[in-house]
């Protein structure tokens, strides 16, 4: 296994173990929605997904600063993996969240709220991170630009929801509000262990992307030292690090 | 440390992507001296020249210009280097007078001394006609003209005689030819007229240094080995 | 700042002697003008519909200039030319962002009463310095954030496509924050004062935007 990635093992184990412990929690223990039915249970799924990935993102600009300051590649490969894992949650975490909104508010989109409509401005701003990186052929150079632009894009996702929010005149009641105690204790404890359990899928999930871009890396360099430089066919051009 | 060495390479690696361009090249230079560097194609010459200029940071090795390591003093070495490389570095939009004061202006050099360098490429006479409108020969000396501008200690020169006729070949000698008595390193596709000038020569094959050593010293075979 | 100047005053000479970009913005802006009269079929607009078609036509025409902000630096060498120069690479950022600025407000000094004589409301003069003072900071955020990403895309095979993609996303809370502060102050007969609310919203992206692109540029010049 190489250097940068370890205890995959315990990991996995982890999160499958919470993954499932959550699942069974959602299923059989948190109570149905007097009004929404079996529907509203979506909420335990998409809010951990879309909070993940917002994380991931602002993970991913945090690597990205750890690139720059560096120059060690193993920084943008972590950047590069939050921010896709992170593209791959949020696009689950819209679609879940808009089948949930349907069943709530009997809309698949409301403008009205700011969660939801910054949560797409993130989104559309992240989709442009893997055209950019592969129409940067240089290698050296596509990492540096893809960090520069994962530092600013991170930055971007605070401020564009303060910025969304005020927009908006009139804030739709919470149902759910997690902080005003009106969650019952049940689903309290529900939704925090499914949170709990995407985070550490995310975790999982990044570190096999991680383990499997860097296997592919050094076999690469292996196959070139044993077989000499012309015996291994250049990469295409390629928007993950190489 | 060497103060008369003006270039000192030890272990020089840069790579692009998983090629390995240049593979750890060692080599000095001092003050005063020609060094001709030699090689095909993606041999890694202009790969070595950007290094030089700056432009381009080593990914292994040490590089010391003038003492100073690179890349972390690059900036007290930026303006004692002169790069005439493929590109003029020249806005073909602006006229050639324009164009050095410009670089006059970037450089903090005196306005005068745009005249002067004029004067030395003999482009006065068209020096106010924009760049675009020039022959590749005219676009040359004024590439000459740009690169001794702010009176490099040490030039880089990528082909320099390129596209230029052999009066205008005169003309320049004195600016980037041996009579400078500027350090240079020089590539070529001519060897034979590279070597006539150079007190060290550098055989770059597949990035590896296959000759590092006095013209004299580079017999038949290897110099046809750096061009097979 | 000697050194911006003296890149800011060579990008000057060159727009004046080529005029590639402004009259481009200029034709682009009043073509959208007419655009919006027939797609949303109204003779004068206002309120939040002025000032959205208004903030969405400065835009687009900006993103020209974003473009085309860096071509010659990539393709005459400008760029080597600079890094080999004795200079403060913050320089480069500085040049190019004032170029851009003046570039979105050369567009506006023609796109402005182009607006007004096409689909304005009438009597709009007592609002126009707040509207002038709106369009000042958002032309300020656009040439902040349109340097840095017009710095990205230039190095990019696909530029015409990255520029646009990626800068639209980041100028969104611009965007929002010109088009909700100017629409109160394009209504027949509405008061001097802009909404201070959408010009802190528009003054703080302004900034903050501006010291990570300060502190990110001179990434983006190193080869």
């Amino acid at each position: 296994m190489t250097t940068h990635v370890r205890h995959l093992l315990g990991l996995t184990i982890a999160t499958a173990v919470t993954v499932t412990a959550a699942l069974v929690l959602v299923f059989f223990y948190a109570p149905l929605d007097a009004n929404q039915g079996f529907v509203q249970k979506i909420f335990y799924i998409h809010v951990p997904l879309a909070i993940v990935s917002l994380v991931g993102y602002c993970l991913g600009g945090v690597f990205g600063i750890g690139y720059l300051r560096t120059g060690k590649r193993v920084w943008d490969m972590r950047s590069y993996c939050a921010i896709h894992m992170s593209l791959i949650f949020s696009v689950g975490g819209i679609i879940a969240g808009s089948i949930w909104a349907k069943a709530s508010w009997g809309h698949w989109w409301l403008w009205s709220e700011p969660t939801l409509v910054s949560y797409l401005i993130v989104i559309l701003l992240f989709c442009t991170y893997q055209p950019l990186r592969f129409s940067i052929e240089d290698p050296e150079r596509q990492a540096r630009y893809a960090a520069v632009f994962a530092v600013v894009a991170g930055a971007f996702v605070p401020i564009n929801f303060i910025v969304v929010r005020l927009s908006v005149a009139y804030v739709h009641p919470r149902i759910l509000n997690l902080q005003g105690g009106a969650l019952p204790g049940s689903m309290k404890l529900t939704f925090y262990l499914s949170l709990l359990g995407v985070a550490l899928l995310f975790a999982t999930l990044m570190k096999y992307e991680m383990a499997s871009k860097e296997m592919r890396i050094e076999t690469r360099r292996l196959r070139r030292a044993l077989l000499g430089e012309d015996a291994v066919r250049p990469l295409g051009r390629t928007a993950s690090p190489s | 440390m060497d103060d008369t060495n003006v270039i000192e390479l030890e272990g020089l690696t840069r790579h692009f992507g998983e090629r390995t361009v240049l593979r750890e090249v060692s080599l000095r230079l001092a003050r005063g001296q020609t060094l001709a560097v030699l090689g095909r194609n993606g041999a890694g010459k202009s790969t070595l020249l950007r290094i030089l200029a700056t432009l381009l940071r080593p990914h292994a090795g040490t590089v010391r210009l003038f003492g100073e390591p690179l890349p972390r003093e690059g900036w007290k070495v930026r303006g004692r280097v002169g790069l005439l490389g493929h590109e003029p570095l020249l806005y073909r939009d602006l006229t050639g007078r324009e164009n050095l004061v410009y670089h006059a202006r970037l450089h903090r050099v005196q306005p005068e001394r745009v005249q002067e360098v004029l004067l030395a490429v003999g482009m006065q006479e068209r020096a106010d006609d924009p760049v675009r409108a020039l022959s590749r020969g005219m676009v040359q000396r004024l590439t000459v003209a740009r690169a001794v501008l702010h009176r490099p200690e040490l030039l880089l020169l990528d082909e320099p005689r390129s596209n230029l006729d052999p009066a205008a070949e005169e003309l320049v000698e004195p600016l980037i030819g041996r009579a400078s008595g500027v350090t240079r390193v020089l590539t070529s596709h001519d060897p034979s007229a590279a070597l006539a000038e150079a007190a060290l020569v550098l055989g770059l094959s597949g990035g590896r240094a296959v000759y590092v050593g006095p013209p004299a010293g580079l017999d038949e075979a290897t110099l046809g080995s750096l061009y097979r | 700042m000697r050194t911006a100047a003296t890149i800011l005053r060579k990008d000057l000479r060159v727009e004046l002697r080529t005029l590639e970009t402004v009259p481009s913005m200029w034709l682009l802006a009043i073509t959208t003008f007419v655009i919006f009269h027939f797609g949303l079929g109204r003779d004068t607009l206002r309120g939040q519909l002025a000032a959205g078609v208004l903030t969405v036509t400065l835009l687009f025409a900006g993103m020209l200039a974003i473009n085309r902000l860096f071509v010659a630096e990539r393709e005459q060498g400008g760029f080597d030319a600079f890094l080999l120069a004795p200079v403060d690479r913050t320089a480069m950022f500085f040049a190019k962002t004032g170029a851009l600025f003046l570039f979105l407000v050369a567009t506006e000094v023609v796109a402005l009463p182009a607006f007004a004589l096409l689909l304005a409301p009438p009597s709009l003069g007592s609002s126009l310095p707040a509207v002038l003072l709106f369009l000042a900071l958002a032309d300020l955020g656009v040439a902040v954030i349109g340097t840095f990403v017009s710095a990205i895309a230039v190095h990019t095979r696909a530029r015409d496509l990255i520029g646009p993609i990626l800068g639209l996303p980041l100028l969104l809370p611009a965007l929002i924050a010109t088009a909700r502060g100017l629409a109160p102050l394009l209504v027949p007969g509405a008061g001097g004062s802009p909404p201070a609310k959408w010009l802190a919203v528009l003054a703080l992206y302004d900034l903050v935007n501006a010291l990570l692109a300060v502190g990110l540029f001179d990434f983006l010049l190193e080869e």
